[in-house]
């Protein structure tokens, strides 16, 4: 939905109410620049669990102990789900495609398809928790269970508001309230959608990938 | 001619000035009260290398805020509107040789005060080594000071009150368990935080003999303002003496009446311990009691050392001391059935039998 | 068969309307609630904080009584150490940031010659959340205990669980949730007021030609939308191991406590040039009216605020001097605390310059902005005298402390908030606070003020530690305590005269003149109030200062000419804000409230453990922004 403040003049009656969209200093749309202007402090937020789990990784070893990433971690797991996440950005982008074109078909199965591959990471995700838990990885175990619940959890989170959002705009779409002049609602979900999925790169690599000595 | 306005403004101009000036000269009174807590009566080494850093820059500060205090107030008067005065003044936007004036300037005294600062900062934190330093580990409790002196040939606990030989530098550890604290005595050290996990270390010497006090100084829950403490810096040789008398344990009678009489009763000894050596060291939640009648005061240094203050403490230490929740603090023991003379009773033991000389208190004779 | 008439009858017939409908009042009890006018959220951002401010000085007030003499027992430990939490709590986040959020909220927008905020009903959010967080915070008073762990709530004290009774009562949780919550509203407002400033500048208002204020404003909004995210995480993780024994701070499973203080001062020290830069800002705008020329070194004031808003994101560890850091980054911070005193230094030489030559009227307004280059100076230089590491050994968590952030937040801030109010009364309501009040007011106010905190200063160096309920005899400090508790009630009678003068203005003030002040900027080239869309046309901008360009002129020594009134300098004349009009403004909305309503129920089920309530509040949340982002921004009522 695009903002619409009209600057017709009072003084001229016979100019049409027809809105139109407001033409911006930057050349980016307001809406566009608050989402980029909200990634940007999201950055940040994830970037202190990342910093917080940096800063506490391997010192179990000289406190509770416990359980520890290589011990714990399915890495080839993880390296699937993560993909299936990846794959979501390329289904995201495919849809925005469609809507653009005014393919609102395709674009139903393509954001379908990135919101079912949301929830199989999720899926996932909610395996991997429980397979933890059951290994005697609790939030409270130690500090790998502290962090790791943590960020990962926060960040299924942001996820499953995100899967919520996608499913929103399908639903939308089916009651053909989502023409193609509205694709910059799919636009700035994408740009949603693809943030959490780099933030869940970063994740990937710092917990899964970089060895602990 | 003044008209009413003007004298009103002139009368409280005049009103404004000399309440500064009252305000100013009440809060200067030369360096302050003598009130053993101080930090501009510099009784030790690291204070009064502190003191040598602020004394310039606190005039330094002074000035310059005097001097913008003052050009606010000329600029206000001198260019204020004169009725009848339709001149309009010039429409200055900007001026680049001031502005590069007044950047460079700060910047270079900013620069000047950098060199001393960064040198101190690095002087401070040497940490003393040899035979003449004294280790003392400080454990911060909820809410009072644990001492454990730790060279060899001492290894003696004691709580509160810590002694001191004077000239020799003292390299304290410090130490928690449980919430953030700051050991702080102003007239002979900066201060250090105290954080769980974080050992942190302090030097403190003093040059003279005397009593300096301190207190916690970081929000460390309800009982923070009741978490002081106090050194007391001695010649050597009444520091050896100490050192000795706190060595000299109780008498094994002592100790077996206080089991006995007053612990199996009460449950003292599973908080508190009445041995304090190193090797023979029992609960160290309290306090630890086995000189605890030589101290000058008690209860994170809160109240004089009397018997009626004991007594009040031992009868109802909450009701002294507020603790809020916190979970295994001293019980209010009136509410467990503890009379007044029993209570008396056991300030008495404390007061009397712990003292090495119990002549000193005059309700011991 | 119909006639024409019968027909026309027909599309006249009144259409029912459900309580679901969109609202259409613009005036009236309920049009409060449901608007979506920057001007209207303005004045309700403003009245709530400006009650808040009220609350946390009574606060204050029951402070001082308690440390007016040693040994009070005025107030009991549990309730002094809540008291003084919620103080410092209120006036940082209750009241600094959202005035801060209502002069940016009614003066952006007309600054820059737009109708509205980018986002109304995010606007209206905002305010929702910070009244509903306000609400939240202060309810924990009758819900199991106020907030008692300091406005700052250093881990392990607030992080230990309720269990072991470090701190009695579950304030902690109600200040953690209750901070996250306040939280998402700044956000949602830095977000609307960048974007705003950005992109809805009316034509030819290059960035440069902006009013000094507009550019302070998005310094700050930048600093809230990148302070915000790490005081998040901290107070999560403080939650997380307050209720679900999690180890972030938990020193015996390696947790450090001094990540929390890291965390929490990479916000906090961004977040005192957040609340500070607003009052810079609005000084920067009333010097020039009352000096008559304008800002002198508008350039160099500009970049000083983007440079204090750079620097300040590489202070924060001198929060943390005695925290055992080391000498290095004792050393290293240091010098980057002095560094940022240079800009600072220099936008107060500007101001001087400003006033300096000029044609000074020493009206309310001026007064407090005079005040505030005083009294902030004098903030600074303690604050240079804390950056100092070695002295700072000693003046940490004293009284010296506290005398520094109040000279400059309430000496420079509140002072400039003051003065704010008295300048741009006229604009908002259409009257003029009364002089003869405002001048008692601000004497009264700058009498109190400095005798409350000057003494501070000294109390610090004689050994007075912060956050202590009471005091011994003996100590020497009962005289000063007690003449800053003074200094506190003649506060507090300058304020009680400041309402009186508002209450008296609003119920008998005469209307005011058009441009009471002579003053420069775009806003006051509306009426007074402004009609709900701003400007009947766009204004095409030529110049900074452009209202004051459209007035005068400058002869060849750079004096004022006056030019003769146009029609690009007439202010429009009044109307009724019912009149009809053809401008599309975006319609009234009560989706905000409920959107925003989720967030407290979330927060009580957070803090209740109450997972049910949890859902719930999501639910609100989740149904209320679904039916926000499908409604238009503008219905058609007719």
């Amino acid at each position: 939905m695009a903002q619409t403040v009209v600057a017709t003049s009072e003084t001229d009656p016979v100019v049409p109410h027809t809105p139109q969209p407001l033409q911006t200093n930057t050349g980016v749309s307001n809406n566009k620049l608050a989402i980029w202007l909200f990634i940007s402090s999201e950055s940040l937020f994830f970037g202190a669990f990342i910093a917080t789990y940096f800063l506490y990784r391997g010192r179990d070893a000289q406190f509770l102990k416990g359980p520890t990433p290589s011990s714990t971690l399915n890495i080839p797991f993880t390296s699937v789900t993560s993909f299936v996440l990846l794959m979501s950005s390329l289904t995201m982008v495919l849809a925005l495609a469609a809507i653009r074109r005014g393919d609102h078909r395709r674009f139903r199965i393509w954001i379908l398809a990135t919101a079912i591959f949301g929830m199989t990471f999720i899926s996932g995700q909610v395996y991997e928790f429980t397979e933890f838990y059951r290994e005697g990885v609790h939030l409270g175990t130690n500090l790998f269970g502290t962090t790791f619940f943590v960020l990962t959890g926060l960040h299924g989170a942001h996820v499953t508001i995100g899967i919520v959002w996608l499913l929103t705009l399908y639903g939308r779409s089916m009651q053909g309230k989502l023409g193609t002049d509205k694709s910059e609602a799919v636009e700035i979900a994408g740009l949603y959608w693809h943030f959490v999925d780099v933030v869940w790169i970063f994740i990937f690599t710092a917990v899964y990938l970089i060895p602990q000595h | 001619m003044l008209d009413r306005m003007q004298r009103l403004r002139r009368g409280a101009l005049t009103g404004v000035g000399a309440a500064a000036a009252i305000v100013l000269l009440a809060s200067c009174g030369a360096t302050g009260p003598d009130n053993e807590q101080n930090s501009l009566h510099p009784a030790g080494s690291a204070d009064h290398t502190i003191m040598n850093l602020f004394t310039p820059f606190f005039w330094i500060a002074v000035v310059i805020g005097v001097a913008v205090l003052a050009m606010t107030v000329f600029v206000a008067l001198r260019f204020r509107a004169k009725p009848g005065d339709d001149r309009e003044p010039v429409q200055v936007h900007g001026n680049t040789v001031l502005e590069i004036s007044w950047t460079i300037v700060p910047a270079l005294l900013l620069a000047i005060m950098a060199v001393p600062t960064v040198a101190t900062i690095f002087s401070l934190a040497k940490i003393p080594t040899g035979p003449n330093v004294v280790h003392v580990h400080v454990d911060a409790r909820q809410w009072f000071w644990q001492y454990e002196y730790t060279d060899k040939g001492t290894d003696f606990y004691t709580a509160n009150e810590l002694h001191i030989p004077v000239g020799q530098p003292i390299v304290l550890t410090l130490t928690s368990s449980n919430v953030i604290h700051s050991f702080w005595v102003p007239e002979l050290a900066g201060k250090k935080d105290v954080v769980p996990g974080h050992p942190n270390t302090l030097t403190i010497e003093a040059d003279k003999p005397g009593t300096y006090l301190g207190q916690c100084a970081q929000y460390c829950g309800i009982s923070h303002a009741n978490m002081r403490l106090r050194v007391i810096a001695q010649s050597k040789a009444d520091y050896d003496t100490w050192v000795a008398q706190q060595q000299t344990q109780l008498s094994a009678a002592k100790v077996t009446q206080f089991t006995t009489q007053i612990s199996n009763q009460w449950g003292c000894l599973s908080c508190h311990s009445v041995t304090n050596l190193a090797s023979n060291i029992g609960v160290t939640i309290g306090p630890n009691l086995t000189h605890v009648g030589d101290r000058e005061a008690f209860a994170g240094d809160i109240y004089p050392m009397t018997l009626t203050n004991l007594t009040k403490w031992v009868y109802d230490a909450p009701g002294r001391k507020p603790h809020g929740d916190l979970v295994g603090w001293m019980p209010d023991f009136s509410s467990r059935g503890m009379t007044m003379t029993q209570a008396q009773q056991i300030a008495k033991f404390l007061l009397c039998e712990t003292a090495t000389d119990p002549n000193s208190h005059p309700e011991c004779r | 068969m119909t006639t024409v008439e019968d027909a026309s009858a027909l599309f006249q017939a009144p259409v029912k309307r459900s309580i679901l409908d969109r609202p259409r009042a613009t005036t009236g009890a309920w049009s409060w609630v449901t608007t979506v006018d920057h001007k209207k959220i303005a004045i309700m951002y403003g009245t709530t904080a400006m009650f808040f401010f009220l609350v946390g000085g009574i606060e204050a007030l029951m402070l001082r009584i308690q440390l007016a003499q040693p040994n009070g027992t005025f107030l009991s430990a549990a309730r002094y150490n809540e008291f003084f939490t919620m103080h410092g709590t209120t006036m940082i986040f209750l009241m600094g940031m959202p005035l801060a959020a209502a002069f940016g909220n009614y003066f952006i927008p007309l600054m820059i010659g737009a109708r509205d905020v980018a986002f109304p009903r995010l606007n209206m959010f905002g305010f929702w959340v910070f009244l509903f967080g306000g609400i939240f915070l202060y309810s924990s008073f009758v819900l199991g205990g106020a907030p008692d762990g300091g406005w700052f709530g250093y881990a392990p004290l607030t992080s230990t669980p309720l269990s072991q009774g470090f701190l009695p009562g579950r304030g902690a949780d109600f200040w953690a949730v209750g901070l996250i919550m306040l939280g998402i509203g700044s956000v949602a407002t830095a977000i609307n007021f960048i974007v705003t400033a950005l992109n809805m500048r009316a034509p030819g208002m290059t960035m440069m030609k902006m009013p000094v204020f507009v550019w302070m404003m998005i310094v700050v909004a930048f600093l809230t939308l990148f302070a915000m995210p790490p005081l998040t995480a901290a107070l999560i993780q403080v939650f997380m191991d307050r209720n679900f024994h999690t180890n972030f701070f938990n020193a015996a499973a390696g947790g450090d406590p001094l990540l929390y203080q890291n965390l929490f001062w990479i916000f906090g020290h961004p977040e005192v040039y957040i609340l500070i830069l607003p009052g810079m800002a609005m000084v920067s705008e009333i010097l020039p009216v009352f000096s008559r020329k304008p800002l002198f070194g508008y350039s160099v004031v500009v970049f000083s605020g983007i440079a204090i808003g750079l620097l300040g994101w590489g202070v924060w560890a001198h929060h943390m001097f005695v925290s055992g850091i080391g000498p290095v980054a004792q050393a290293a911070f240091s010098l980057s605390t002095m560094l940022i005193a240079i800009p600072t230094g220099v936008k107060i030489f500007n101001w001087l310059a400003t006033v300096w030559g000029g044609k000074v009227r020493l009206a309310t307004p001026m007064l407090f902005a005079l005040g505030f280059i005083a009294q902030f100076t004098i903030g600074g230089l303690s604050g240079v005298m804390n950056s100092i590491v070695p002295s700072d050994t000693q003046q940490n968590d004293t009284y010296f402390v506290v005398a520094h952030f109040h000279y400059v937040l309430f000496g420079g801030l509140v002072f400039a908030i003051f003065g704010a109010i008295y300048y741009w009364f006229p604009k908002i309501s259409g009257k003029m606070l009364s002089e003869y009040m405002g001048k008692w007011n601000f004497w009264l106010m700058v009498v109190g003020f400095n005798l409350t905190f000057f003494p501070m200063h000294f109390l610090g160096f004689e050994g007075e530690p912060r956050r202590t309920y009471t005091y011994p005899s003996g100590m020497g400090w009962g005289t000063l305590n007690l003449m800053s508790t003074i200094g506190a009630f003649i506060i507090a009678v300058s304020v009680l005269v400041f309402l009186v003068n508002v209450i008296f203005t609003i119920r008998r003030g005469e209307l005011a003149p058009e441009d009471p002040w002579d003053a420069r900027t775009l806003e006051w080239l509306t009426s007074s109030p402004p009609p709900p869309y701003n400007f009947a046309e766009v204004p095409i901008v030529e110049a900074r200062d452009e209202f004051w360009h459209r007035k005068y002129t400058e002869d060849d020594e750079g004096r004022l000419v006056k030019l003769a009134p146009s029609a690009a300098s007439t202010i429009p004349a009044r109307r009724d804000p019912n009149e009809p009009h053809h401008i599309h403004m975006p319609s009234p909305s009560y989706w905000p409230f409920v959107l925003a309503l989720g967030l407290p129920i979330m927060g009580y089920g957070f803090v209740f453990k109450l997972y049910w309530l949890i859902g719930i509040g999501a639910l609100i949340t989740f149904f209320g922004l679904n039916a926000l982002t499908t409604e238009p921004a503008t219905e058609e009522s007719h």
